[in-house]
């Protein structure tokens, strides 16, 4: 009995269990979420549908790094597994005391080096300097505030004259005025709001992030799009929604208790659709107005 | 220099208030194994809730009171201060009081012959203030609002608007990092001049080096966040706005007491500035236990030596520059986050190279597979699954969508969990010997290896499909999103691997404790080692050598051809 | 008893040059560099930050109610303990207790000078009115800064009072390692005092 090569051989199954381990159990659950709402697309154990025009480029990028990472860790594994059991510890086997002089090491730490670089200068770069860089023309793209708060997401739309109203703190008023809107500046007049995000599809969107309280993060899955919203910063992000569709706004920081529930809803559309449901958005909102009067 | 070396000191001043660095040694590796404990419970418990969101904890579920968990179903209030605590008493109370605290104080003036720390007192202080913020902290569960539930990273405003918990938590901190402090200078002080003749600096046991380049960082990197933490704790005492912007309206009130002014960032700023360096405290000492113990048991010199601590100095060196990795989706601009993303690439090729150095140690080794060794090899690969995912975390366009999700926390657990526990638990097993003069059971170390090694990738592997399904972390229940709900059953098989690495802790936690009793006797130097730690008596006694030893010989004299044994311990004057 | 045990406790260390606590005091104070350069960073990150107008606007000259006659003087009083101290450690060294505890003494009651200042002058000044922390991020940090100064000044003095009282005895044990521990004050409290030459400026001045 070799105690060493059993433990050697039963080292290299437990890694491999242990890595197959939550790829065997598939199986999806799927089914409709909490709100009632059914949303659109297939959501598994791989990334999220992308619905964006840009987002394939954050996927490209993620899959080759892991196909990079795979294949260093593979290759790095045979060699450790093969060095445990090549060289236990028996009868009449000395070690080595003369250091190994292969310059394998050295070239392969070279050549990771030169891949980051290459993954850095490469890819990461160019998509986040085209994803983050240039604003999309502002007459070609719709406009929208995202305004967050604990534990809700707000919409707010500059509606037909393509302006946003004023606002400020010293507005808010929870019951009818939560962002603050300065009802006698004149661009305020046809300011939509929602909790649900519409937009047209394949047609660049703008979002101005902005916070009430503490920092939230304005998260779209489908869209690649991430981006913290601090309260005192306005930040803008775009994108271009290519595929229509229901899908999920999530909050990706820890903003309080109800953190985990910050969701809303987010509908792609065509053109037609968007400017039906913004003109009844805006009806609603004239005719409680009107009854508060 | 006072005459009170005569008497013999009283139990008190022998045991609890003790100037002896191995009795600290021992007392921050107990208090700080308790926390790792702590912290391990808590988790257990959020794995509840996140596998079967909403259910009645079974057992438990109704010890903690309509408060936190009204009719045993926990609230996201409480989640929220498991996890920020978790986190908190895992790095902080647990991991880095074990690797520095405890390993390092025992172990390295051993290894480099020192009778003592440079400043014993000191040493003594270090403890009791670490002690004193551990006790803060726990007490801080039972304030009105529980414990800080802001994250251990505590972003304003939320922490600055949160509940009393918070400013315990900051008081906490202060205490922890006083300790640290004090720690530092300690250790720098006695590794540079307290060596014994003829061991120089590049004949230091590689754990050393670790011990002195961390301790660097501890020094250099907590001072910004105590004056964080000073100025939040201003912003919750005295009401000023650091972190606060004008205009800011909570839960509908317009906050008209502060005056704004301030900056939600400045805090992140000052935060990862010290929790860059924190995550390579918590892993070069760990680097270094595994260094040591390779080498022994591969009964070869460690390859790379020197490639090894340059890139160990330089890794120190670059941790200070690359905070703001963890802030690309605050919203800066291209330029610096280029900037961090380049310094991100290249701080982690010298773990690359203190990795494959370890690695090619073993190629024509002679491997003897011991309990802490196993440990010391399971290290290896765990640590490349953790420091390759932080890869694309380190890239700004693939953090989009990774940054915040359970991908992040995949990654990180790789290197904490898997990483330095094992590490920990290699280095326990490894020096246990020469604190009780007694080895702890074979048989149930490798069983706590085996299942320990098993089921901690059960649970941390799933987590990065998690993430790239887009499951964010710190929630509470992941079920009320689609991609959430869709992996649900991912986070259902990773509680139950957490409650099973719970009952693979068993057999340790039973070896550990008979066998300060009742394990079996072994020599001195029962690895046949060659570092100093090993010349001296099990358990070293105060003093710790009986003569002051000398040293002729660089560390890991291993194999050397021609020698009668496979070993040169380095005290050994010539080969007889 | 660890004088005699441990090493270089009171001796230099032939390659370093230093005893173990110049060592770590110099250690310390490099913790310390960092701590008020954390701080000194948040300074200009929230003044560049701030917008030219409206109410968060930084203060400058007459706003910040800040009397830089009283801050100079208050310079000047720490410069001269400075230099105090440093004669204190010159009279140790040339064997001279009475002489050097005189400087020690002089330093200890210019420090309480500066804190006396700071407070009944400058802090109860503000206070009156209606001045805190919370009125501005520009006092937040003027507090904050100073008082935090202060209590290091409020340190140096306890550990200044104990050297002359209690602490002293050690003189007649070892004069070197009572020597070395003036020495060890010393740097400490000239640090203090260059963290405020450099507060001084900056809030006061700039
Ligand atoms: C011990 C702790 C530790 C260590 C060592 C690391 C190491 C690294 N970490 Fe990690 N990290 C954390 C602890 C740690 N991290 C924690 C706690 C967080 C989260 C904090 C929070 O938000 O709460 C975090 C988060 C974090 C982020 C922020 C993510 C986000 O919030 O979006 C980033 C981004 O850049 C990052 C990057 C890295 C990188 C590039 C390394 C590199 O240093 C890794 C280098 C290592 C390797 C590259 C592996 C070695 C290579 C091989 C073994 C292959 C060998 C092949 C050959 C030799 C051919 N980490
Ligand atoms: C060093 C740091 C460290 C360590 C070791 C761990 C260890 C573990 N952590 Fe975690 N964790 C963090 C640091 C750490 N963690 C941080 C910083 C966060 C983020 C918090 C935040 O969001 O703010 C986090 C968050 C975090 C989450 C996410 C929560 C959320 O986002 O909502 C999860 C989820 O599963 C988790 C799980 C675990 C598990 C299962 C372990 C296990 O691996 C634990 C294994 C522990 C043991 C095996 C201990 C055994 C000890 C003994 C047996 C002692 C015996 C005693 C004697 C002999 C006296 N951790
Ligand atoms: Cu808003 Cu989390
Ligand atoms: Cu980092």
């Amino acid at each position: 009995m070799n105690r060493s090569r059993i433990i050697g051989v039963a080292t290299v199954i437990v890694v491999i269990v242990c890595m197959m381990a939550p790829t065997v159990v598939l199986g999806q659950t799927d089914g409709p979420v909490a709100s009632g709402h059914i949303i659109d697309g297939d959501y598994g154990y791989g990334m999220p549908p992308n619905a964006s025009k840009d987002g394939h480029n954050v996927d490209n990028l993620i899959h080759i790094l892991h196909w990079f990472m795979l294949a260093l860790f593979v290759a790095w594994g045979i060699f450790f597994v093969y060095c445990l059991m090549r060289f236990r510890a028996r009868a009449g086997h000395r070690a080595t005391y003369d250091p190994v002089k292969a310059k394998v090491s050295k070239y392969a730490e070279i050549g990771v080096a030169a891949f980051e670089a290459f993954l850095l200068i490469g890819l990461s770069m160019p998509i986040w300097a085209a994803t983050k860089n240039e604003p999309p023309a502002k007459e070609l793209a719709t406009h929208v505030r995202v305004v967050a708060e604990q534990f809700q997401w707000n919409f707010h739309y500059p509606g037909t004259d393509g302006t946003f109203g004023r606002t400020a703190a010293a507005f808010v008023d929870t019951v009818d005025n939560p962002l603050g809107l300065d009802r006698s500046d004149p661009a305020a007049e046809d300011d939509v709001f929602a909790t649900e995000l519409h937009l047209p599809v394949n047609k660049p969107v703008i979002c101005d992030l902005t916070s009430k309280d503490v920092i939230h993060s304005f998260f779209l899955p489908v869209m690649r799009v991430k981006q913290d919203v601090i309260p005192g910063m306005r930040i803008p992000v775009w994108f271009t929604p290519v595929k229509e569709g229901r899908y999920e706004v999530a909050c990706a920081q820890l903003c309080g208790n109800n953190h985990y529930s910050m969701r809303a809803e987010m509908v792609i559309e065509d053109d037609a659709s968007f400017a039906t449901w913004l003109e009844e958005v805006g009806k609603v909102e004239e005719f409680d107005e009107d009854e508060l009067d | 220099m006072s005459g009170d070396h005569h008497h013999e000191p009283s139990f008190i001043r022998k045991y609890v208030f003790s100037v002896d660095h191995k009795v600290i040694g021992i007392q921050y590796g107990v208090t700080a194994l308790c926390f790792l404990f702590l912290g391990f419970c808590l988790i257990m418990m959020m794995r509840w809730q996140l596998a079967y969101p909403g259910e009645t904890m079974p057992i438990i579920g109704n010890l903690f009171g309509e408060a936190a968990m009204p009719g045993g179903v926990m609230l996201p209030e409480f989640y929220n201060s498991l996890g920020a605590m978790h986190g908190t008493i895992m790095i902080f109370l647990g991991v880095v009081p074990l690797l520095v605290g405890a390993f390092g104080n025992y172990v390295m003036p051993l290894q480099i012959g020192a009778p003592d720390m440079a400043f014993p007192k000191l040493n003594m202080l270090s403890y009791w203030s670490y002690f004193l913020g551990g006790v803060v902290m726990l007490a801080s569960f039972f304030v009105p609002g529980g414990a800080a539930n802001s994250g251990w990273t505590s972003y304003p405003p939320l922490s600055d608007i949160a509940t009393t918990g918070q400013t315990w938590w900051l008081f906490g901190m202060v205490c922890l990092i006083t300790s640290s402090l004090l720690g530092s200078v300690n250790f720098i002080v006695t590794i540079v001049q307290l060596r014994v003749e003829g061991l120089t600096m590049f004949r230091l046991p590689f754990f050393v080096w670790a011990q002195l380049i961390t301790s660097f960082l501890l020094l250099l990197a907590f001072p910004p966040l105590e004056a964080a933490g000073v100025l939040q704790l201003m912003d919750r005492l005295a009401g000023t706005s650091f972190f606060l912007p004008e205009g800011l309206v909570v839960s509908g009130v317009v906050q008209t007491q502060i005056s704004g002014g301030g900056s939600p960032i400045l805090w992140q700023h000052l935060f990862w500035f010290l929790a860059h360096p924190e995550v390579y405290v918590l892993i070069l000492p760990a680097m270094g236990m595994v260094a040591e113990i390779i080498s022994i048991n591969t009964r070869k010199p460690l390859w790379g030596y020197r490639a090894m601590i340059y890139s160990t100095i330089f890794l120190g060196f670059m941790s200070f520059i690359v905070w703001a990795h963890h802030m690309f989706m605050t919203g800066m601009g291209t330029k610096i986050s280029a900037f961090f993303a380049t310094t991100t690439m290249i701080i982690s090729i010298p773990s690359v190279v203190i990795l494959t150095a370890m690695v090619i140690s073993l190629y024509q080794g002679a491997i003897r597979f011991t309990v802490p060794m196993l440990f010391a090899l399971a290290f290896l690969p765990m640590f490349a699954i953790g420091g390759l995912t932080g890869l694309p975390l380190g890239l700004p366009a693939s953090d989009i969508h990774l940054h915040d999700t359970y991908y992040v926390i995949g990654h990180f657990h790789y290197v904490v969990a898997p990483g330095t526990i094992f590490a920990i638990f290699a280095g326990i097993y490894h020096w246990f010997p020469k604190i009780t003069g007694r080895t702890l059971n074979k048989t149930l170390g490798y069983i706590h290896f085996a299942f320990s090694f098993i089921f901690i990738n059960i649970i941390f592997m799933p987590m990065f499909w998690q993430g790239m399904a887009g499951v964010s972390r710190r929630l509470y229940d992941q079920t009320v999103y689609a991609h959430g709900d869709a992996v649900q059953s991912l986070t259902v098989i990773s509680s139950w691997g957490a409650w099973m690495l719970g009952l693979a802790q068993i057999p340790f936690i039973i070896n550990f404790f008979i066998s300060i009793k009742a394990g079996k006797k072994v020599s001195d130097n029962p690895w046949e080692a060659t570092t100093l730690e090993w010349s001296a008596p099990s358990p070293p006694p105060h003093g710790n050598f009986a003569t002051v030893p000398v040293v002729y010989r660089g560390p890991y004299e291993y194999s050397v051809p021609g020698a009668s044994s496979d070993y040169i311990p380095q005290h050994i004057t010539t080969e007889a | 008893m660890s004088a005699e045990v441990l090493p270089y406790t009171v001796k230099p260390h032939p390659v370093t040059g230093l005893y173990n606590g110049k060592f770590g005091i110099w250690l310390f104070l490099a913790s310390e560099v960092m701590l008020f350069g954390a701080l000194f960073s948040t300074y200009i990150f929230l003044r560049i930050g701030a917008p030219e107008t409206g109410p968060t606007a930084w203060p400058t000259g007459e706003q910040t109610h800040l009397s830089w006659k009283l801050g100079g003087l208050n310079t000047l009083i720490l410069i001269l303990s400075s230099v105090t101290m440093v004669m204190a450690w010159v009279q140790f060294k040339m064997d001279n207790l009475a002489k050097g505890r005189m400087y020690l003494i002089a330093t200890a009651v210019l420090a309480i000078a500066f804190v006396a200042i700071k407070l009944k002058f400058e802090y109860m000044h503000k206070f009156h009115l209606g001045i805190k922390p919370s009125t501005s991020v520009f006092f937040a940090i003027y507090f904050t800064m100073t008082g935090l100064h202060a209590l290091h000044i409020i340190g140096g003095v306890v550990v200044i009072a104990y050297f002359i009282g209690p602490g002293a005895k050690l003189w007649h044990e070892n004069r070197e390692y009572y020597t070395n521990r003036i020495e060890c004050t010393g740097l400490y409290w000239h640090f203090v005092d260059l963290v405020w030459i450099f507060l001084f400026p900056i809030l006061y001045l700039l």
